[in-house]
């Protein structure tokens, strides 16, 4: 066991909107961990990962990726060892297949962004392990939603990285589609060591299929533990019970009351 | 297993077939006008071995400058394109179609308007420093307009974008006539009568001020193509992947400029040739990675303006045929067939 990540004390949200989203979080976690991220929504899951990628600076404390500060690294360091998916759905005007895929590379390219033989055959392996070749020479706006979803780890699989952050990448797939994204991630952190962070809304398989959970309980609160852990001591009903549903224990699953 | 040496083939084949065809179409236009010559004879004068003097000023004094304009502002107007549309995030944008072009027409006409209300020193001073000021004030008008638009293009949808664009483009014209049609009647007739587009009208001692900004913007716009490809994907992709996402903008926004002040001072509204140069570019090179889009837009702009100026150079009986005309029997149809067809517009309709 490494330790890959290191939140110290942190809070995140937006400066001068009063009420941090998140509050003095501290966790560890350690290399080819598959941790999923779940909470109901506003309970602030993107603004930590967007935190954890140093796309927005925390309030208070801090990230560390192997012992060093993620907001105080050099933005093209970042770009080395941090990938990010994202769900924001944007058309991207003539890009193929290949050029998203490649850009996962862009970290790691001279100043012209030339592409070396290495770097092709990162990009062509990554494509494989997302189980994306067959869409290689298409137009990537013409891909559906699942297959673009693939593109797009294959480009961050191909950035190498040593943490992978996905936000609710899996919302727009069906049940076959989920569980297939979620296992070839969960063999991208057992094989190559990549820590993945994933945000779900899907509950019942992200506790079946994580390694370790991240639960936000809506308060400005986040547990971390196993599944089994968090579920016998009942904070995933906490965090998400309402008067119409209640998480039952034994069944792992929701039921209405 | 590795399929990357036909990608750098396939780039390397096109450029070199469009250079070609471009040396061919600079041959042919520098023998042929109202004077026939022979190419071995355009040649020779070129290389300064012919002994006709006549034939020697027609094609170093009289084409040479002529086609060298219509090389570089092609140029400069395709690499442009590719820029605005990364920039904007848009297939349909170029300096023309955004209205970047009419508003360099109308900062150099309020330049014009200025200086002839200001009284004859201040008009004068304006005359012998033609070069520099009208690009000045091109740059000036260019920078606004592609600034107001790019805040525009954050509210509205890309087609949108390009309509406004045009409206802005009609509104800047029609000012620009107004303020000139009483610039002239203040003695100011000085940079009156260029509402239409023309490569023939640098006069040679200009070139530098062409040539000059040009050279600075493909130079940045080199310098920006490897972080400009990750923006397509979006904002926070670029920035996930080390981009400084406003220092980009701002770099790339400055290229443009630097890429179009010049054309549309000294040229006037060249239509159509930055909006479908970079397209024809992306099917040349089956990728829409930016360094390998650049010199083929560039190449296929310079191609297509020098294409149009050819055709208005024919030895026609009467002169009423204009750059833009041409241009736009080429580029419009084929905008129509992009904005109907073309993948790169997929999603946006």
């Amino acid at each position: 066991m490494a330790l890959m990540l290191r939140l110290d004390d942190l809070s995140v949200g937006y400066p001068g909107a009063g009420q941090p989203v998140l509050a003095g979080v501290s966790l560890e976690s350690q290399r080819g961990d598959f941790i999923c991220i779940v909470g109901r929504n506003g309970a602030g899951k993107s603004t930590l990962m967007r935190t954890i990628a140093g796309l927005q600076v925390p309030l208070a404390g801090s990230v560390a990726l192997e012992g060093e500060d993620i907001a105080a690294m050099h933005p093209a360091v970042r770009a080395r060892r941090i990938a990010v998916v994202l769900t924001e759905r944007r058309f991207s005007p003539g890009l193929k297949v290949e050029d998203v895929v490649s850009l996962g590379r862009q970290p790691f390219t001279n100043w012209r962004g030339r592409l070396t033989d290495d770097d092709w055959r990162i990009a062509d392996d990554a494509l494989k392990q997302a189980g994306a070749s067959a869409f290689s020479g298409r137009y990537f706006d013409d891909l559906s939603d699942g297959e673009r979803q693939r593109v797009l780890i294959a480009r961050a699989i191909a950035q190498t990285p040593s943490v992978m952050i996905l936000d609710e990448i899996t919302a727009f797939l069906d049940l076959p589609g989920r569980v297939e994204i979620m296992s070839l991630l969960r063999r991208q952190a057992r094989e190559e060591g990549t820590c993945v962070l994933l945000s779900s809304h899907d509950l019942d398989l992200s506790l079946e299929l994580a390694d370790r959970i991240w639960l936000l309980d809506g308060s400005g609160g986040l547990a971390e533990g196993r599944a089994e852990a968090l579920i016998a001591a009942g904070r995933i009903g906490r965090a998400f019970d309402t008067d119409e549903v209640v998480f039952s224990n034994d069944r792992k699953r929701f039921e209405l009351r | 297993m590795n399929d990357h040496a036909p990608r750098v083939t396939r780039l390397l084949a096109s450029s070199f077939a469009l250079a070609l065809a471009l040396l061919a179409l600079a041959l042919y236009a520098l023998a042929f006008g109202q004077i026939s010559l022979s190419v071995p004879d355009a040649v020779a004068a070129l290389l300064g071995t012919h002994t006709d003097a006549m034939t020697t000023q027609i094609v170093v004094e009289i084409r040479l400058p002529r086609v060298g304009t219509a090389i570089l502002a092609g140029g400069a107007l395709g690499i442009a394109g590719v820029l605005m549309q990364a920039l904007f995030r848009n297939p349909v944008a170029d300096a023309w179609s955004l209205g970047l072009l009419a508003g360099g027409q109308f900062g150099v006409a309020l330049t014009v308007a200025a200086a002839a209300f200001a009284g004859p020193a201040a008009l004068s001073f304006l005359t012998v420093f033609a070069g520099p000021s009208i690009t000045v004030a091109a740059a000036a008008g260019v920078s606004l307009t592609a600034v107001f638009m790019l805040g525009l293009g954050r509210r509205i949808g890309a087609i949108t974008l390009l309509v406004v664009g045009l409206m802005l483009g009609f509104t800047a014209q029609g000012l620009t006539s107004v303020l000139l049609h009483f610039a002239a009647r203040a003695g100011g007739r000085v940079y009156g009568g260029w509402s239409d587009a023309s490569f023939a009208g640098v006069a040679p001692e200009n070139l530098p001020w062409l040539a000059a900004p040009i050279g600075v913007g493909v130079v940045l716009a080199i310098a920006t193509a490897k972080p400009l490809t990750s923006l397509l994907l979006g904002e926070a992709y670029a920035r996930s992947l080390g981009v400084r996402v406003p220092a980009l903008r701002r770099l790339a926004l400055t290229a443009t400029v630097m890429l179009v002040a010049p054309v549309v001072a000294f040229c006037g509204p060249v239509s159509f040739v930055g909006l479908i140069a970079p397209h024809f570019a992306r099917a040349l090179a089956g990728s829409a990675r930016i360094p390998a889009l650049l010199p083929l837009a560039a190449l296929g702009g310079a191609l297509l303006a020098l294409a149009g100026d050819a055709i208005v150079h024919q030895p026609w009986e009467q002169h009423f045929l204009h750059l833009n005309a041409i241009l736009a029997i080429l580029g419009a149809p084929t905008v129509i067939l992009i904005l109907v067809f073309s993948p790169a517009v997929r999603g946006w309709r």
